[in-house]
């Protein structure tokens, strides 16, 4: 506690001592007041503390009595520093000795400052102002502003002397009055203050470019995609894979093993027939009875109107027409490949009704070029079920009526060929040669015949170079011979160095006799007809001055025996009986006619083609001097028909003309007319029927020439 | 002996059907592997008892050839786990007791 004591002395020490630089201020009572308090808040702090509890006094405390309690103790205040040390020894060099240093400093320094002020009234002021002095108010506000510093620096109060601090009073005095002044005056300090500024005269004058502003742009590629893998490899899992492999290498090869032996042994079973067919199977084949079965459904829903056009349609409006018939064309087919070729042979399939074989070369000399054989089926009219292509174009063909994958055909250079759909070669599969006498002019007709006494094949040909010939197929070879040299009587030319040349007739069609089985016609291109045997190479049973230029066709009725149809560039179409030699009807049909058929299902109907585009349907039952229906099937002026053949069950032509199109046309019902039925009488049916009715118009066409004969 | 002897040629055997390099993962593309394939099979034939060669061959040939940062593996038992950049990882055995592992991240 007296140590405590000791410390309030000494603040209340220092007070005073700051206290007399300040005159103003009564400087002792305040002190005291100032430790009072000081003291009071301490000392309510400690009662506090006593109140609650006695006082711990240490054990080895003094036990003093009242009287000794009371006793005072006086302290003499001295300016000595008491914690300066007194005994401050220091070595001598002179007398190498310590010796005590008697003087002590005693001064304490708490706060120092040092001034720069100088006074106004003093020499140096007066100096000092008049060298600066620009105007007196910025003289005297900085002199304000000085004693205003003063001012509180005082107030701080420091060690400062006496004297000072009584000059300072002083200026304090001053200060008030220049104060005052300032208030009197207009400008407030702040003004001031910047005038301040421009007291060197100094214009501060700013300006400041645009800065762009800052971009920053970035980009980034992106990383390469990253995957982890793992795996550990020793000994024996690399032994594993390599095992694993070898196993899976074996297999494989006994896998290929067995494949080509087993393909061997069923080659071996099933034989030469199916070899060529199982080498060339590939995936697609595998499908294509799907594909095929595909093709037709959207056919048939592409064509559905004709379909049913086909199937059902009869036109009603030939019952207001009395005689007269329509053809409704229904498909057309077409193909890219025979777009430049002319159709120049068509036949229906013997057995499949709805096929039909359609072949393409040239009547042009001038523009010769390669042949189509094409098959289409009516139930596929967008594209050929078979496609085969030849060198040289094709005039003719034939189907085999009991083996009716067989097809010859006649080419413009003279050869003949087989073709047999069965193989999906695109090449014949006999063909003739020219060392195995081959025509040396253009095939114009081929006919299948029955088989020979050797069960071979064999079919007729003929050709612009006079002959007609048998050709039969003989251990794969087509072996030729000469049936019939179109020797015309007379003439033969005198050739130079008496040299004989026959010159021989150009047969461009033929026909066989449905039951005499070696009657035959030939057309020329010189107009006749011959009627010739098979038995006699050397002469003609009769000869028919038929027209004036090239027979076109000519056909057998397929009732009635005795009668034959021919037709003419001479733009007629003539009706024989063969035992007679002026033919039963003429038509002038006022064009080339290309090609003539007959129906199959009446002896009387009859169908022709002109080259003018028409085609004509007559029916010599209802009306014997004029077509029941003439209708122009193709543009005139580009386009010719060429070929017309009747579909041996339905009621549908085939008609192909020069620009490889062939149209298929439904003959209305007035066309294909028969004999009406009466009640309780059964109308015969039947060859005996039409035979008949064939009868009465040639006996009708034979009375009026007789009775004119005599 | 005939027992050491039948191992010996069984062992003959074996390295005989195991010579050729089989791959074990890949993500190369076809030209890249063959390459790579062939890159490993030459340089472990070369340095046939040196791994540490054979795999510094490869390593720079591929760096060469296709671009660097590539890293490679060879011996007979380690096991890995790597990060590699997408088709270009080629794991693969040779010889019947190598172990090549061939990536490229950089």
């Amino acid at each position: 506690m007296p140590a405590k004591g000791g410390d309030k002395q000494r603040q209340s020490q220092s007070g005073p001592s700051g206290g007399k630089a300040a005159p103003p201020r009564p400087a002792k009572p305040i002190c005291k007041k100032r430790d009072e308090d000081a003291s009071t808040d301490l000392g309510e702090g400690v009662d506090e503390w006593t109140a609650v509890k006695t006082l711990v006094k240490p054990p080895d405390q003094l036990e003093l009595t009242e009287a000794e309690l009371k006793e005072e103790f006086t302290r003499v205040l001295t300016a000595n520093n008491p914690h300066a040390p007194q005994n401050i020894v220091r070595y001598s060099f002179k007398e190498r000795a310590y010796k005590p240093i008697g003087y002590v400093d005693q001064t304490a320094i708490h706060f120092s400052l040092n001034g720069n002020l100088i006074l106004k009234d003093s020499d140096e002021g007066r100096r000092q102002s008049v060298k600066s002095a620009v105007s007196e108010k910025p003289s005297l506000a900085s002199s304000a502003v000085i004693s205003e510093e003063t001012e509180i620096k005082d107030e701080e109060g420091t060690e400062d002397t006496q004297a000072e601090g009584e000059e300072e009073a002083e200026e304090a005095g001053t200060a008030e009055e220049a104060e005052a002044a300032e208030a009197e005056e207009p400008p407030p300090p702040k003004v001031k203050e910047q005038k301040l500024a421009n007291r060197f005269n100094f214009i501060e004058r700013a300006s400041k470019t645009l800065n762009n502003p800052l971009r920053e742009r970035a980009c980034q590629s992106e990383p390469t995609p990253c995957k982890n893998f793992s795996a550990t490899a020793n000994q024996w899992e690399i032994y594993d894979a390599y095992m694993e492999e070898l196993q899976k290498m074996e297999k494989s090869k006994e896998k290929e093993k067995p494949k080509a032996q087993i393909a061997k042994k069923e080659e071996k079973k099933k034989g030469r027939k199916l070899t060529s067919l199982e080498s060339q199977s590939d995936d697609i084949t595998k499908i294509s009875k799907a594909a095929k079965i595909m093709e037709r459904m959207v056919n048939q829903n592409i064509f559905d109107d004709i379909a049913q056009d086909f199937k059902y349609f009869e036109d009603a409006s030939d019952e207001y027409r009395d005689q007269k018939g329509t053809l409704l064309p229904l498909w057309k087919f077409q193909y890219d490949k025979t777009k430049r070729l002319a159709v120049t042979a068509i036949s229906w399939n013997p057995k499949y009704k709805d096929l039909f074989a359609v072949g393409y070369g040239s009547y042009d000399f001038m523009k010769q070029s390669h042949g189509m054989l094409l098959l289409y089926t009516m139930k596929n009219p967008s594209f050929p079920e078979y496609v085969f292509s030849s060198e040289s174009g094709i005039m003719c063909l034939d189907i085999h009526n009991d083996q009716p994958y067989l097809m010859a055909v006649g080419f413009y250079d003279g050869n003949v060929a087989i073709y047999n759909l069965k193989k999906a070669t695109s090449q014949p599969s006999y063909k003739s040669s020219a060392k195995s006498g081959k025509h040396t002019d253009p095939v114009w007709q081929v006919k299948w015949q029955k088989d020979d006494m050797d069960n071979n094949l064999n079919f007729f040909s003929v050709s612009s170079d006079g002959r007609i010939v048998s050709w039969t197929l003989v251990k794969n070879e087509l072996v030729h011979t000469d049936v019939i040299k179109l020797s015309a009587e007379g003439t033969t030319m005198q050739g130079p160095e008496g040299l004989q040349l026959q010159t021989l007739g150009c047969g461009t069609s033929f026909d066989f006799h449905k039951k005499i089985d070696y009657l035959f016609l030939v057309g020329t291109e010189e107009g006749k007809i011959y009627k010739c045997s098979k038995c006699y190479s050397s002469q003609f049973l009769d000869v028919f001055e038929a027209h004036h230029m090239a027979v076109d066709s000519v056909s057998w009725n397929p009732y009635h025996l005795k009668v034959f149809i021919s037709c003419s560039s001479d733009w007629t179409v003539k009706i024989w009986d063969h035992t007679i030699k002026t033919p039963m009807f003429i038509y002038d049909l006022h064009s080339a006619v290309g090609d003539v058929a007959w129906s199959p299902y009446s002896s009387t109907v009859f169908a022709a083609v002109t080259t003018d585009g028409k085609a004509h349907v007559f029916d010599l039952s209802i009306n014997k001097y004029e077509a029941l229906c003439t209708q122009i099937v193709v543009a005139k002026k580009k386009n010719k028909i060429t070929h017309i053949q009747f579909n041996p069950v339905y009621p549908v032509v085939i008609i192909g003309d020069e620009r490889g199109h062939i149209t298929c046309l439904k003959l209305s019902p007035n066309l294909r007319k028969m004999p009406k039925e009466k009640k309780g009488q059964v109308v015969k049916k039947g060859p005996e029927v039409e035979i008949a009715k064939l009868d009465k118009l040639l006996n009708l066409m034979r009375e009026p020439e007789g009775t004119a004969g005599k | 002996m005939a027992d050491t002897g039948e191992g010996k040629k069984e062992e003959a055997d074996y390295k005989r059907l195991h010579s050729f390099p089989l791959i074990r993962h890949t993500d190369m593309p076809e030209e890249m592997r063959v390459e790579a394939m062939e890159l490993c099979v030459t340089a472990c034939e070369k340095y046939a008892t040196n791994n540490e060669s054979a795999a510094k061959m490869i390593k720079e040939m591929m760096d060469k050839k296709f671009g660097s940062s590539w890293h490679v593996v060879i011996g007979e038992g380690f096991g890995f786990e790597i990060t590699h950049e997408v088709k270009n990882l080629l794991y693969m055995f040779f010889g019947g007791s190598l172990a090549v592992c061939v990536w490229k991240c950089s």
